[in-house]
């Protein structure tokens, strides 16, 4: 099968691939096997007394006990235990949940319609897909930007809304490495006049991955700001270019947006807010990434958010890399 | 007999009905009926307008079965089934299954069942259908005004910034409130007012302890809901920030404004379904129902906690802990008297009489759909399994068993059950119970699977879904085609009955409670002289045709 999947390895219930995972289902099979008893305990008695005392001629005599407490007593009390026993079952998994391990790797996510997008402690951003180690604790902090939306891997057993105006979280920590599906689950709407292809029904579409590496394989690439080595920096740099949404301001076939267009722009030389000259090279380009405002060209505002502590070396390399070939 | 009526037309009318009128033929025309104050009229009228409303969210609920037939594009876009699934919930819940049981069976019985003329107010009964009417066409009017996409949950902050006719059809929903209220107050008038002489409170059937039940909670909870939807209006139309965190406010103050009415109203939509089951069972097994007081407190009591439990429809929502676990606990408290009604309706079984006729078998499908409703609100109910199953499809499916299996079943039989006395004609036996079974297959097939799928992962309110799911989607939306067709046959069979079908005797299925005592259908006065009643509505142990047990 193609396309993001849920691994799903029993009848009822997704595989376990977070240490939170078992115990859900601990307390799954024990309400499960529970309530299969009691709904025996109702049904084989309906059936049993339709079928034993069903009607065979009018008038017959039926019985006139109408009630009798020590039976009630009995189907009061005993469901009470049966539910309060439930309920501690239910809440050791919550509770565990609830609390994070003080070493766990920090994660900020932000969700929005209908994307999700994760920031590392080193100020690596990861659209779209979440990679973290497996076998250590992984918090996510979380908050919405627009309306309500959910964080719901069901490999992991967890699920948290993130919210606008506050902060939520969750912590999970992985057992096998591999690929997991995030889905949104607070409903949050479609997309309205341009539908994006790849997100025409919004709330549905609003996925994510989880990948869950080898904690060696997670440092190297926390290092590089998420940068796979083996594919060309140009090539990088465009997928980065589309990413962090740079072709809102700067176009690249010469037309004047917010921002100077970027055609040609290796090598040029620009007039600058203060009148002075400056030739665009590595160290300009690397300088208007991470702090824009210190050296803004001619005739545009200074409205570049500073991307300082957002990209990481190798990043900003393979955007320079991908300016250069804009010739 | 038991209770002390005469028979209809040979006796001194003390309220001048001419022999053989009834209240269908006592006047005629389309203005006598928008102007009466007959309650049972005014119940024809409820039900008439209650059905109208299921059909049209049956109708969406049809369409988004077919558009999830396929993991991506089927039939619609994705704004039309946001459009289709928020339609078929909020006219399910606001147009149908609140005021359903309550408007329609409540109004026609509840004088009845107590030996009364009418409600206690009676122009504030036709005032309640009104503003029913008048609430639903604001509702409905979203249909041509740009359509509603909130879900009928309405969630800030995007029903505060989506657009549509969110203003209109919340207007509604405040409107249909204030119905609500009225009719919930009309009714506990009428039971501590006007019940005949005899008729003590443990003498009342328990159709009628529900509806008591039900109308407490009407009464207390609904201008909660009044309030809360009129301040998101304020937020929408005045930017005055309330919910929406863009303006300062807090999202997750409407959900707990909303659910601190929407859970009670859960109650609102069961308990008058619990009623009728216990009329149903008790009737059609000729037996003294098992655990009157039990059945009757049990109502209260569910009515009582269930304004204590709304944090568990936010578990995951952002809450404190502490408020999340103390909701988890109370949340299995109402298990308690739930489950002693499941065990008394059963017990009433035990030695009974039990005729297999269509309410009956309606009976016991709703005892085995809401067994399962019931049990797997213990899986919700409990934290740890709630934060896999919240927002999946297995709460689509729990409160499906509960709402149809529950509700809408128990609504279903008890059509058939007092079809006979609303309309004085029989329908066919044998279509009525092949409708059940149908009815029973169908929804087990539209709503098991979901169990399954919303246990495997799969989110609630997708338009696209991963394509692993689509096996169990198409099951289920096959199993929307079988409920379909045993919604056809009821239609056809009643529907046949008033044309064709055998006049209907007083009491066809020898019931000891008022409604039976009296003609068929019933008199506007409801009976001829005020009834006598010497005993309660369920002595079938005293019947003179020769059963034993005494009066307790």
């Amino acid at each position: 099968m193609i396309g993001p999947k849920v691994a799903i390895d029993s009848f009822w219930l997704p595989k376990q691939s977070s240490t939170l995972a078992p115990q859900v289902d601990f307390a799954w099979d024990f309400v499960l096997y529970t309530s299969t008893i009691f709904f025996l305990l109702l049904m084989i008695p309906t059936f049993y007394f339709v079928m034993k005392y069903r009607r065979k001629k009018e008038g017959e005599v039926t019985s006139a006990i109408d009630h009798s407490t020590r039976i009630e007593v009995v189907w009061t009390v005993i469901p009470l235990f049966v539910l309060i026993a439930l309920f501690f079952v239910g809440l050791t998994p919550y509770v565990n949940a609830s609390v994070a391990p003080a070493n766990a790797l920090e994660v900020q996510v932000t969700a929005q319609k209908w994307s999700w997008s994760f920031r590392y402690p080193n100020g690596t951003t990861s659209p779209g897909k979440l990679i973290v180690p497996k076998g250590k604790p992984v918090r996510l902090v979380m908050s919405a930007t627009d309306v309500l939306h959910s964080f719901y891997v069901a490999e992991f057993r967890v699920k948290q809304d993130a919210i606008p105006g506050q902060y939520t979280s969750l912590w999970f920590e992985p057992t096998q490495t591999g690929d997991y599906v995030v889905q949104c689950a607070e409903y949050c709407g479609a997309p309205e006049g341009d539908i994006p292809s790849d997100k025409p029904g919004g709330h549905s579409d609003m996925l994510a991955t989880v990948q869950v590496v080898e904690e060696q394989a997670f440092k190297d690439w926390l290092e590089t700001g998420g940068e796979d080595k083996s594919v060309p920096p140009a090539e990088r740099g465009k997928k980065l270019f589309a990413q962090w949404g740079c072709s809102a301001c700067h176009s690249l076939d010469g037309t004047k947006l917010a921002g100077p267009t970027l055609k040609g722009a290796f090598g040029r030389e620009e007039e600058l807010a203060d009148g002075s000259k400056v030739k665009i090279d590595e160290n300009y380009i690397s300088e208007s990434i991470l702090n824009p405002n210190a050296k803004v060209v001619k005739g545009f505002a200074p409205i570049m958010p500073v991307f300082q502590g957002q990209l990481q070396q190798p990043q900003v390399e393979a955007l320079i890399a991908f300016i250069k070939e804009q010739k | 007999m038991a209770v002390a009526v005469p028979g209809a037309g040979t006796e001194k009318h003390e309220h001048g009905s001419p022999p053989g009128s009834n209240y269908l033929n006592a006047q005629s025309g389309v203005w006598s009926w928008l102007t009466t104050v007959d309650h049972k009229r005014i119940g024809i009228m409820y039900l008439v307008s209650t059905l109208i409303a299921f059909a049209l969210g049956g109708f969406f609920a049809i369409l988004v079965r077919l558009e999830l037939f396929t993991p991506r594009k089927t039939i619609m876009s994705p704004h039309m089934y946001n459009q289709a699934f928020t339609l078929h919930g909020a006219i399910m819940v606001f147009l149908f299954i609140i005021p359903s049981i309550p408007g329609s069976l409540g109004n026609f019985f509840l004088p009845i069942m107590i030996g009364a003329k009418d409600v206690a107010f009676p122009k504030l009964n036709l005032l309640s259908l009104y503003l029913y009417w008048i609430g639903a066409l604001f509702a409905l009017s979203s249909l041509v005004l740009g359509g509603l996409e909130t879900g009928w949950t309405f969630y800030v902050p995007y029903s505060s910034t989506t657009s549509g006719a969110v203003i209109a059809v919340t207007f509604g929903a405040f409107i249909l409130g204030f119905s609500s209220i009225l009719t919930g107050l009309n009714f506990i008038v009428t039971m501590h007012k006007l019940r005949a002489p005899g008729v003590g409170w443990y003498r009342m059937p328990l159709f009628l302890w529900a509806t008591y039940s039900t109308a407490v909670v009407q009464l207390l909870a609904t201008p909660v809901l009044a309030i809360t939807l009129l301040l998101l209006i304020v937020e929408r139309a005045f930017h005055i920030g309330i919910f929406d965190p863009a303006l300062g406010g807090d999202a997750v103050l409407f959900q707990h404004f909303f659910w601190f009415y929407s859970h009670p109203a859960v109650y609102i939509m069961i308990l008058p379904g619990f009623g009728l089951i216990s009329e149903i069972i008790a009737t059609h097994s000729h037996r003294k129902i098992f655990g009157y007081k039990a059945i009757a407190f049990s109502s209260l009591a569910i009515a009582l906690i269930g304004f204590l439990v709304w944090g568990h429809h936010m578990f995951v929502a952002g809450q404190s802990e502490l408020a999340a676990v103390i909701f988890s606990f109370l949340t299995f408290l109402v298990a308690i008297p739930t489950g002693v009604k499941m065990f008394n309706w059963i017990s009433t079984l035990w030695r009974g009489s039990i005729s297999l006729r269509t309410p009956m078998v309606y009976a016991i499908v709703f005892l085995f759909l809401f067994a399962i409703g019931g049990l797997t609100g213990l899986f919700l109910g409990m934290l740890g399994t709630d934060m896999h199953l919240h927002d999946t499809y297995f709460v689509v499916a729990h409160f499906h068993y509960v709402m149809m299996g529950g509700t809408v079943i128990a609504f279903t039989g008890a059509l058939h059950h007092w079809w006979p006395k609303m309309t004085g004609r029989m329908y066919n036996e044998t279509l009525g119970r092949v409708s059940a079974v149908t009815m029973f297959i169908g929804f087990n097939m539209t709503f098991f699977s979901q169990f399954i799928l919303g246990s495997r992962g799969m989110p609630r309110r997708y338009y696209n879904y991963l394509d692993q799911y689509q096996p169990l989607h198409q099951f289920s939306t096959v199993g929307s085609w079988v409920i379909g067709l045993a919604f056809l046959f009821v239609l056809y069979n009643l529907l046949a009955s008033l044309r064709s079908g055998a006049k209907a005797p007083d009491n066809p299925w020898g019931g000891m409670s008022l409604e039976w005592q009296t003609a068929t259908p019933p008199p506007t006065e409801n009976f001829l002289t005020t009834p006598k009643v010497l005993h309660g509505p369920y002595d079938y142990s005293n019947d003179p045709k020769g059963t034993g047990g005494s009066d307790s």
